[in-house]
């Protein structure tokens, strides 16, 4: 029974795996290229967009036709919903890959050293909560989805002491501000990358439980709100 | 097994069981019917959402061989013991899945009920039969040919005639058994609509196959199994997350 249905379903699934294969692939490529200040690798980051892009309005498009054509309710219906949202979050990843992607460029011939060692630990961290929240959804796991907004604190964590160490860096030495700026966009890059792999979280436990609680702390960060204004 | 909690309960159902000779085909059902709330009763063919429905306003009782234990109260007064069954049906109006017009004019079919109840003045009938059919949003459609024959209008009009026949003996309980089912989409959602706006003064169940419907009309969603009452509960938790997995492979179509 459904057997269209199912397969549609199946079908559905199998495409956002790719798309957050190809994701995955972006960011990975984004940070060694800003490891290694390398323009090609950079540059095939920024191509890659466009395909990122597309994947996501195919697949939207293939979710609305499911809502259309099949009408899902109950677990059909959580799902498909739960994917359409996925897919932007999915996609923001990618742009934010892209945008530290072009960052590097900026970056390109400066000296050993340039971009703080944490960066490099606090872009590790994102990598592996889309990897765990792509896992999660595969399995519909919620113990791992829990993990992800957990690890989602250490990053917004990171993110706060490198802003701070920023702006003494700026402090101590004016003639590093642009420098320092772009480092700041990248680590605000990071912090987002982090925040949309948590909403995927988010949804695999909506999908699983159909509540869909909001699981980030809401946390205070007084000193760095004050400096760079409310996150969005 | 849940009854819901809704502020006023116009129906009260307690342990009802339903037997057509041997078989049982109603089993200890238990369920509150929220006033100026429309109930969905969902469920594959033949697990006794009819029987049900029959049972509140005691159309069972013409059929033969057919034993009813449990409690039924309607505003707290035993439909079994204290009511009257002709003041009951008065109160709990049916309509049927296939529109049933009497082979007598539009305008006698709704005058019908209240003339039976000694209304008798034409000032009045006609007030009645215009309100009636206002309400069931027949009476545009109608109003130049009232004393022609019902049976000249179409499936989705009868039904809705049928609908303005029950409303015109003014009952507080409207039981409606699949009225969409032979009707075409745009006199459903005429008929959908008159749920939303009739629900204002009366308490309305529903029996339907179809899930959307349910979806739309219903605040409540009632899943019936095999003379169970599986799940109920509000229709947005029943279609988005049921609790029971029988109700999750029944709406989601993958039964059997
Ligand atoms: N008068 C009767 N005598 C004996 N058995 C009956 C009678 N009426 C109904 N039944 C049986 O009781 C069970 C419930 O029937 P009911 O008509 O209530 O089902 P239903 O849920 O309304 O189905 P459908 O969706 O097909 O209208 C069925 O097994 C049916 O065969
Ligand atoms: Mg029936």
């Amino acid at each position: 029974m459904r057997n269209l249905l199912d397969r549609e379903l199946q079908q559905l699934n199998g495409e956002i795996l790719r798309m957050g294969g190809l994701v995955e692939e972006s960011v990975e490529q984004t940070i060694i290229a800003l490891r290694e200040l390398d323009a090609n690798l950079a540059q095939s980051v920024i191509a890659k967009d466009d395909l990122i892009d597309s994947m996501e309005s195919r697949i939207e498009k293939h979710c609305l036709n499911l809502f259309a054509l099949q009408q899902p309710l109950a677990g059909d219906l959580r799902l498909i919903g739960a994917s359409l949202k996925m897919l932007t979050d999915l996609e923001r990843i990618a742009d934010h890959a892209s945008d530290i992607a072009e960052l590097s460029l900026r970056l390109v011939g400066s000296p050993a050293g340039t971009v703080p060692a944490d960066v490099f630990v606090m872009a590790d961290k994102t990598r592996k909560m889309l990897r765990s929240s792509l896992d999660a959804f595969i399995h519909q796991d919620l113990e791992a989805a829990r993990q992800v907004c957990d690890d989602d604190d250490e990053v917004d964590d990171l993110f706060n002491s490198l802003i701070l160490d920023r702006v003494n860096a700026i402090k101590a030495d004016p003639r590093k501000v642009e420098v320092s700026i772009d480092i700041m966009f990248i680590v605000k890059y990071l912090e987002r990358m982090g925040d949309h792999a948590t909403n995927i979280a988010e949804w695999v436990t909506y999908n699983v439980t159909g509540q869909h609680g909001h699981m980030q702390h809401p946390e205070q960060h007084p000193e760095r709100d004050r400096l760079i204004g409310e996150p969005d | 097994m849940q009854t819901g909690s809704d502020r006023k309960v116009k129906i009260a159902v307690r342990g009802l069981d339903l037997f057509y000779g041997d078989f049982q085909a109603l089993k200890s059902i238990d369920m509150d019917v929220a006033a100026n709330k429309v109930t969905a009763l969902i469920g594959p063919s033949g697990c006794g959402k009819s029987t049900f429905l029959k049972t509140l306003n005691r159309m069972n009782d013409l059929v033969e061989n057919v034993r009813i234990t449990g409690s039924v109260q309607l505003d707290g007064e035993e439909i079994y013991k204290d009511v009257d069954v002709v003041d009951l049906r008065k109160r709990v109006g049916m309509v049927f899945q296939k529109p049933n017009p009497f082979p007598m004019s539009i305008y006698e079919n709704v005058a019908y009920g209240p003339k039976i109840h000694g209304i008798r003045k034409k000032a009045d009938l006609d007030e009645i039969v215009e309100h009636s059919l206002r309400a069931a949003a027949l009476w545009d459609e109608v109003c130049d040919r009232l004393h022609k024959s019902a049976l000249g209008i179409s499936g989705g009009q009868q039904q809705r005639l049928c609908i303005a026949r029950t409303l015109a003996t003014e009952p507080e309980v409207l039981l409606m058994d699949e009225p969409t089912s032979a009707l075409d989409p745009i006199s459903t959602l005429k008929i959908e609509d008159l749920c939303e706006s009739l629900k204002q003064d009366y308490t309305i169940l529903i029996v339907t196959h179809n899930m959307q419907q349910a979806g739309r009309i219903s605040d409540k969603t009632a899943f019936f199994l095999l003379g169970d009452l599986v799940e109920f509960g509000s229709t947005e938790q029943i279609f988005n997350k049921p609790k029971e997995m029988k109700t999750e492979r029944y709406i989601t179509g993958r039964f059997g």
